[in-house]
């Protein structure tokens, strides 16, 4: 099983019948005995429900698939998008690259910062945010920008004034 | 006005539907394709439209076409490129975003040229509300019977899936694509053989940009040959160019190939000048990975001609006073802006990026980086210059994949135009994070629009 710092969540995990029905629409989609696939958008898919990838899921996911967890891991591992530790409800991944970097994507990563009051990959205390410095998000021309998962919704042209009001909605998301 | 091939509705309404999309001729190009061509025929008319690779390295997509092994029983793919992670570039999110039907026409059409029977689409995973567009107007496209069993009636079968990826730069490399859709880490593979003989789970497979595939669509419905009068020399047709950086109108232009770059900066229909009335310092026209360009180098050749936004005369003067045009992601920096520290953050990319499978370039791209955040930090020594040079001479060329590459140009030409900016950072620690460099000469000659951009 795969060693998680700074967590004890190894939980085992079950996966609900309509999480396993997408999986197996996405299964559907390759040739016969290439399940293997269907991974990344299976992990997609994991994460969306649980809020990341534990090692019990990956191992879960391996058993799906029949092929070994290493395979798994190894996937998850090099793809930055899988959070492999849990995040904040709201997990603002703030684009770092050159364009926005020019635009002002490093004041906007101070700012957010210091309003959360968490450093990159903290959570905050009451569990609903979370950021980090990404690189490109293909977005050159909006700059800064942030994106939120599952959903990967972008919030573009961002100002101080634009990050306030997108963390009071969300805090006013979450409470309702 | 130039010509629009690609985003001529884009401000229709609805015009991401399918029965607005009809209306305004869309998949006009399936019913001619597919009932009056041959496979044969529809990869002679893109040859014939001298169609070059929209991702970046500018390969005839006709002569990619007429690569393909097509063994007996061998099934074969088409594989759509939708990583876009260039820095600079966000003009398949633009094109996927408000045309989902264009790039789905233009992979019907292309799948029945190369005789695939499943084509997938495979999209970086951050293009989440891409994914759900597309997903949605394939279920449109299946329930017309564009798609599915039979297409139009003329025994053809194909099925479209869309998969994500998984936030990984190196996938939009062809090969590593094709391991990420196999499931697997993306480590580009050794070539050869070529995708073309052995690509997805071995068999023959093509792998085109967004882009390139949305071309095909103009390209049926007029002919190639009247495609290829659009353009200049061998860059023929339109090109999407996502611009981005200190402009005054930052977004997604089409141009005819071949628009001079001063009105592409200056000019209202297109960027517009640059922002709050600042000067332009450097240009990275391609996408990060090609060499950046100081602004009296980027508006004219080393020959004192007017450069053009087309792959020739970009890359005019070599990589000595020359670029590229890459992906189309263009990056305008104002005086304003430090070329140390953009170096410095491209390198980061870079070293982020990097898969890790060549020595070269796993390793040189933290060195670079490590060597470029102290000169920007003002504890750099003034033989760190050559070494970085040095270090990027031994990256470039080194490499399975042109990732390498990629992260060399950026560190070589900064330094090949910008040397005294980093000899500054040397000589003025103090300074180097706190005050920038400005822009010495690089802006000469200055362009005479610069008052109407105050």
């Amino acid at each position: 099983m795969l060693r998680v710092e700074d967590t004890t969540e190894h939980a085992p995990v079950t996966f609900s019948a309509e999480l396993i029905a997408k999986f197996d629409d996405v299964v559907s989609r390759y040739p016969q005995g290439k399940q293997k696939s269907a991974l990344l958008p299976i992990l997609h898919l994991v994460q969306a429900e649980l809020g990341w990838v534990s090692p019990p899921a990956m191992d879960k996911v391996a058993e799906y698939l029949s092929i070994q967890p290493i395979e798994v891991y190894e996937v998850a591992t090099f793809y930055t998008m899988y959070l492999l530790r849990p995040q904040g409800k709201f997990l603002f991944e703030v684009c770092r690259t050159g364009p926005c970097e020019i635009v002002g994507a490093g004041k906007i990563m101070d700012y957010i910062e210091n309003k959360l009051g968490v450093k990159e990959g903290e959570v905050t205390p009451d569990g609903l945010f979370s950021w980090r410095g990404v690189e490109c998000l293909a977005a050159c021309g909006y700059g800064p920008v942030l994106q939120i998962g599952p959903e990967y919704t972008f919030y573009e042209n961002l100002t101080e004034q634009s990050v306030d009001q997108l963390i009071s909605d969300l805090k006013a998301k979450a409470n309702n | 006005m130039g010509r629009k091939l690609l985003l001529e509705h884009i401000n229709v309404p609805g015009i991401n539907t399918l029965e607005v999309y009809r209306q305004k001729g869309g998949y006009r190009s399936v019913e001619k394709a597919l009932k009056q061509m041959t496979p044969e025929e529809i990869v002679e008319e893109v040859k014939k439209s001298g169609l070059r690779g929209r991702g970046g390295a500018g390969f005839p997509t006709g002569m990619k076409w007429g690569f393909l092994a097509k063994p007996e029983g061998v099934a074969r793919y088409l594989v759509c490129n939708g990583d876009e992670s260039e820095p600079g570039t966000f003009k398949d999110r633009y094109l996927m975003t408000y045309i989902p039907h264009a790039l789905i026409e233009g992979m019907i059409v292309g799948s029945f040229a190369l005789g695939a029977h499943v084509s997938y689409i495979y999209l970086r995973g951050e293009m989440m509300p891409q994914i759900r567009i597309l997903e949605k107007a394939i279920a449109e496209a299946k329930a017309a019977g564009f798609l599915g069993k039979n297409i139009l009636g003329t025994g053809y079968d194909l099925e479209l899936y869309v998969q994500p990826g998984g936030g990984a730069y190196i996938c939009g490399e062809e090969t590593a694509l094709l391991e990420s859709l196999e499931g697997k880490r993306g480590n580009p593979r050794i070539k050869p053989p070529f995708p073309a003989i052995a690509g997805l789970y071995g068999c023959p497979t093509v792998v085109n940009n967004v882009e390139s595939i949305a071309a095909v669509v103009p390209i049926i419905n007029d002919g190639g040959e009247e495609y290829a009068k659009i353009g200049v020399g061998r860059s023929t047709g339109t090109k999407l160019i996502s611009a981005g950086g200190n402009l005054k109108k930052p977004g997604v232009y089409e141009i005819e190939l071949g628009l001079t770059c001063e009105e592409f900066v200056y000019s209202d229909e297109y960027c517009g000048g640059i922002a709050n009335g600042k000067t332009l310092k450097a240009v990275v026209a391609g996408g990060s990975s090609v060499p950046i360009l100081p602004n009296n180098l980027f508006f004219k050749t080393a020959n004192g001609e007017a450069r053009l936004m087309s792959y020739e005369s970009l890359s005019d003067g070599g990589f000595a006073t020359g670029t590229m045009l890459g992906s189309g992601g263009f990056i305008a920096y104002d005086e304003d802006q430090c070329i140390v520290r953009n170096t410095w953050n491209f390198t980061r990319f870079y070293h982020h990026e990097s898969c890790g499978q060549c020595s070269p370039c796993r390793e040189g791209t933290g060195w670079m980086e490590k060597v470029l955040h102290r000169l920007e930090h003002g504890h750099g020594k003034m033989s760190d210059i050559d070494l970085l040079v040095d270090v990027s001479k031994k990256i470039e060329g080194n490499t399975i994949c042109p990732l390498g590459d990629a992260a060399a140009w950026p560190v070589a030409s900064a330094i090949r135009h910008f040397r005294d900016e980093f000899e500054w950072h040397v000589t003025h620690p103090s300074e180097a994070t706190t005050r920038n460099f400005g822009l010495a000469h690089y802006a000469d000659p200055l362009p005479k629009k610069e008052e109407t951009a105050a």
